[in-house]
C-alpha cells in the first residue's frame, strides 16, 4: 500500500526517472536528453543525477530558457534520426512551447501524409500539493489531452517510472511524460532489469467489488489510501491506475466497472476540461447499463491553484474528499 | 558568373526557377477555375532563393520550409504534378491531399516540411543540424522564412541556441518587404530585420539579391561552407518581391504605383536570362529551356487533374507511426 513503506521499497520515484533515462541511453546511442539545468547540475528537481557524468556532454546538453528552441529542436532531432529526451522544468511552462505541443509535434507525421517520424520525449514535472502557487502547480496532463497525436504517460510508482520510460523513448511517436513532483520523494520497489510497461495497460493496484477508483500519477496513491479506510468501513474499493492517457485503456475500466457497477474518477487537473471527463464520457457511452450509481469526478477545482497549504488542500482532490465521494454514493 | 558557375550549370538553374514560375501559374489559374481550394501562398518572384540555395547545397542537406514553400518543395525534387495533385486534393498528392498548399513536404529528399505558424520550424532546423552534429554527418541544415518572422519569439531562441551550440544552419530570410498586408518596416527597430538582428546572437550575416540566382547561390556556398567546418551559423537575408498578393484573397491593393513593375525588370528569370547571354548561352537555349519547363508543368497539370481524389481512408491513417489512428483500447 502507498503509505506503507515496506523492505523492498527502496528507490526514489525521482532517482528512478535518472534510471529510466540512463538504461535506454545505455541501450541506444541516439537517444540524447536537453533541457535547462539538466547536465552537471542534475535538474532542479535532481531527476538527471548521474546522466551528465555517465554520457558526457555529446549526449547530455543544458539548454538556454528557450523552451520553444528545446522542443523545437528536439522535434528537429526527432525527424533527422535522433531519439531526443526534452525537458521541460515546470509543466506550467509547457505553455510557453505550447505551439510545438499543440500544431508541430502532433501533426507533423500526418499532414505530410506520413512521410516522417517524431519520436522523442517531452519530460516535465507535473501537479501540485507543495506550494509553489498558481505559476508552478498545475497539473496539465489534460492539456496534452486535447490534441490528437500525442501520447501521453503518467507514472505513479517507481518501477512504473522506468517501465514507462522505456516505452517512452522506444515509442516511434511523440510523447509527453509527466513526473508529478508530489511524488518525486516517494518510495517504492526498484524496477527489475529489463523492465518495460506497454502503453496503453492500466494497472489494477486493489481489487474490490463497490466500487471503481480510477486513478492516475499523484492520485493513485491517494485513491489506494482511501480504498484502505473505506475498507474499514466495509466499502471495497478497487483502484486502476491508467498510468498513460493516451493511449487510453478504457477497456480495464468498463471491465472494472462490470464487476463493481459504481466509477468514481480521481484527477488531479481541473473539473473543467479534466481527463475524467474523457473517460466518464466513455462509460455513459458503451457502459451506461453497468452502471447502478452516477459517476463522480474528485477534480481539482475551477480555480487557480491557491499557495497557502490550507487553501490549496481546498481545490486539489485529497484522500477525504475521496473516501466522502465514495461513501455518498455508496448508499445511492 | 562566378568560377563556381558555369553556364551549363545556369541554364538548369533556370530551368528549375521557370518549372517553378509556370508551377504557381497554374496554382493561380486552377484556382480561379476552382480546381485548388483552401488557400495558396504563391512564390512566383521568390524562386532564386530557392534554387540558388539548393545548387549550393549537397543531397541530404536539410529544408524546412513555410506556408508559402512550393519553390522549396521543387527546388528539393518534388515533381510539379506531385505538387499540383496535393493542391487539387489528390490522392497522388505530395502528402496524400492530407496537407495542402501551406505543408508541402519532400522528406525522402532533406526536405522536412513546410510550416504554417510563422517562425515555428526555426528552432526545428537548428535541432536538425544538432542531429547531423551528432550523428557525425556533415549535413548542413537550412530553414527559410519571411521578414515577419524575424519578430516572433521563436526565430529568437533558435538564432540564440545554433550560435551557442555552433551549429550547422543557415538561416535564410526571404525578405519581400511585407508580412500579410502591412510593411515589415513599419514594425522593427532596424531596416534589416534578419541580418541586423544576427550580430547581437554572434551571427556573421549578409545581406545578398535574392533575385539573382547566382548571387545567393555564392552567398550560400559561403554560409555551408563554415557551417561544414564548423564555424557555426550564418544568416543570409535575402532581398526579394513576391508578384502576387499575400495569399489567394490578397490583390495587394496596399503596394505604391509603379512597386511591382520595378521589381519586375528584376525579375529572378530575367537576371538569369541576362546572365545567361553574358556568359553567351544563345536565346534559342534559354528559350529551349523555359519550353521545356512550360512541357514539364502542361503535363503536370493534365496527371493531376486526371488523378484520383483524396482516398477517403487516408483520413484515419498516419497519426501514428503504426500508421493508424488508435487512441484508447
Ligand atoms: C504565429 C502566426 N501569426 C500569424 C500568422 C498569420 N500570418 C500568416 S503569413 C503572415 C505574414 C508573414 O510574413 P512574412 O514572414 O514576411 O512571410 P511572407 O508571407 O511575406 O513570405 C501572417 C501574419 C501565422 N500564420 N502564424
Ligand atoms: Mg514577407
Amino acid at each position: 500500500m502507498a503509505d506503507v513503506t515496506t523492505a523492498q521499497d527502496v528507490v526514489t520515484y525521482r532517482e528512478s526517472v535518472a534510471e529510466g533515462i540512463a538504461r535506454e541511453m545505455r541501450r541506444d546511442p541516439t537517444v540524447v536528453c536537453l533541457g535547462e539545468d539538466i547536465g552537471a547540475a542534475g535538474g532542479v528537481f535532481k531527476t538527471t543525477v548521474g546522466l551528465f557524468d555517465e554520457f558526457g556532454p555529446e549526449r547530455v546538453w543544458d539548454t538556454p530558457i528557450s523552451e520553444q528552441a528545446i522542443v523545437g529542436a528536439a522535434m528537429g532531432a526527432a525527424m533527422t534520426g535522433m531519439r531526443p529526451v526534452a525537458e521541460i522544468m515546470f509543466s506550467d511552462f509547457l505553455a510557453c512551447c505550447w505551439d510545438y505541443l499543440a500544431n508541430e509535434i502532433p501533426k507533423v507525421r500526418y499532414m505530410t501524409g506520413g512521410q516522417v517520424t517524431v519520436p522523442l520525449v517531452i519530460r516535465t514535472a507535473n501537479g501540485g500539493g507543495l506550494g509553489f502557487g498558481a505559476q508552478h502547480s498545475q497539473s496539465v496532463e489534460n492539456w496534452a489531452l486535447t490534441v490528437p497525436g500525442l501520447k501521453i504517460a503518467a507514472p505513479s510508482t517507481p518501477a512504473d517510472v522506468v517501465g514507462l520510460m522505456a516505452s517512452a523513448v522506444r515509442s516511434d511517436d511523440p510523447v509527453v511524460f509527466f513526473e508529478h513532483k508530489g511524488l518525486f520523494a516517494s518510495k517504492g520497489a526498484p524496477a527489475p532489469d529489463g523492465h518495460v510497461v506497454p502503453f496503453g495497460e492500466a494497472a489494477v493496484l486493489r481489487q474490490g467489488t463497490d466500487v471503481t477508483l480510477v486513478a492516475l500519477a499523484s492520485t493513485v496513491p491517494m485513491a489506494l489510501t482511501a480504498a484502505d479506510r473505506l475498507a474499514a468501513e466495509g466499502v471495497e474499493a478497487e483502484v486502476l491506475d491508467l498510468r498513460c492517457l493516451i493511449p487510453l485503456d478504457v477497456t480495464a475500466v468498463l471491465r472494472s466497472v462490470e464487476r463493481t457497477s459504481r466509477l468514481v474518477v480521481v484527477e488531479e487537473n481541473p473539473y473543467q476540461g479534466g481527463w475524467g471527463a474523457t473517460v466518464v464520457s466513455v462509460v455513459a457511452d458503451e457502459g451506461f447499463e453497468l452502471l447502478d450509481a452516477p459517476v463522480k469526478r474528485v477534480a481539482g477545482a475551477n480555480v487557480p491553484l491557491p499557495f497557502a497549504d490550507a487553501l490549496e488542500d481546498q481545490v486539489i482532490p485529497t484522500v477525504d474528499k475521496v473516501v466522502d465521494t465514495v461513501r455518498s454514493l455508496a448508499t445511492y | 558568373m562566378t568560377d563556381t558557375t558555369t553556364a551549363t550549370d545556369l541554364l538548369a538553374l533556370h530551368e528549375t526557377m521557370a518549372v517553378i514560375r509556370r508551377t504557381e501559374k497554374a496554382a493561380h489559374d486552377l484556382f480561379m477555375s476552382g480546381l485548388v481550394k483552401g488557400t495558396t501562398h504563391l512564390a512566383a518572384g521568390h524562386e532564386a532563393v530557392a534554387v540558388g540555395t539548393r545548387s549550393a547545397l549537397k543531397d541530404g542537406d536539410y529544408a524546412f520550409a513555410t506556408y508559402r514553400g512550393h519553390h522549396h518543395a521543387i527546388a528539393w525534387g518534388a515533381t510539379p504534378e506531385e505538387c499540383l495533385a496535393e493542391l487539387m486534393q489528390r490522392s497522388t498528392g505530395l502528402n496524400k491531399a492530407k496537407g495542402g498548399s501551406m505543408h508541402l513536404t519532400k522528406a525522402d529528399a532533406g526536405m522536412l516540411g513546410s510550416y504554417a505558424i510563422v517562425g515555428a520550424h526555426l528552432p526545428m532546423a537548428v535541432g536538425a543540424a544538432w542531429s547531423a552534429r551528432l550523428r557525425k554527418t556533415d549535413q548542413v541544415a537550412v530553414a527559410f522564412f519571411g521578414d515577419g518572422a524575424t519578430n516572433i519569439g521563436a526565430f529568437h531562441e533558435a538564432l540564440n541556441l545554433a550560435a551557442v551550440w555552433k551549429l550547422p544552419v543557415l538561416f535564410v530570410c526571404e525578405n519581400n518587404f511585407y508580412m500579410e498586408y502591412t510593411p515589415i518596416g513599419s514594425v522593427t527597430g532596424v531596416g534589416n530585420p534578419a541580418a541586423d538582428r544576427a550580430p547581437s546572437y554572434g551571427i556573421p550575416a549578409e545581406i545578398v539579391d535574392g533575385n539573382d540566382v547566382v548571387a545567393v547561390r555564392d552567398a550560400v556556398a559561403r554560409a555551408a561552407g563554415r557551417a561544414r567546418a564548423g564555424d557555426g551559423p550564418t544568416v543570409l537575408e535575402a532581398q526579394t518581391y513576391r508578384h502576387y498578393g499575400h495569399s489567394r484573397t490578397d490583390p495587394a491593393k496596399y503596394r505604391p504605383d509603379g512597386e511591382l513593375e520595378r521589381w519586375l525588370e528584376r525579375d529572378p528569370l530575367t537576371v538569369s536570362a541576362g546572365r545567361l547571354r553574358e556568359a553567351g548561352t544563345s536565346d534559342d537555349d534559354i528559350k529551349a529551356a523555359e519550353d521545356r519547363a512550360a512541357a514539364v508543368v502542361d503535363q503536370a497539370i493534365a496527371a493531376a487533374r486526371a488523378a484520383p481524389q483524396a482516398d477517403l481512408s487516408e483520413a484515419f491513417t498516419d497519426v501514428w507511426a503504426d500508421g493508424g489512428a488508435a487512441w484508447r483500447t
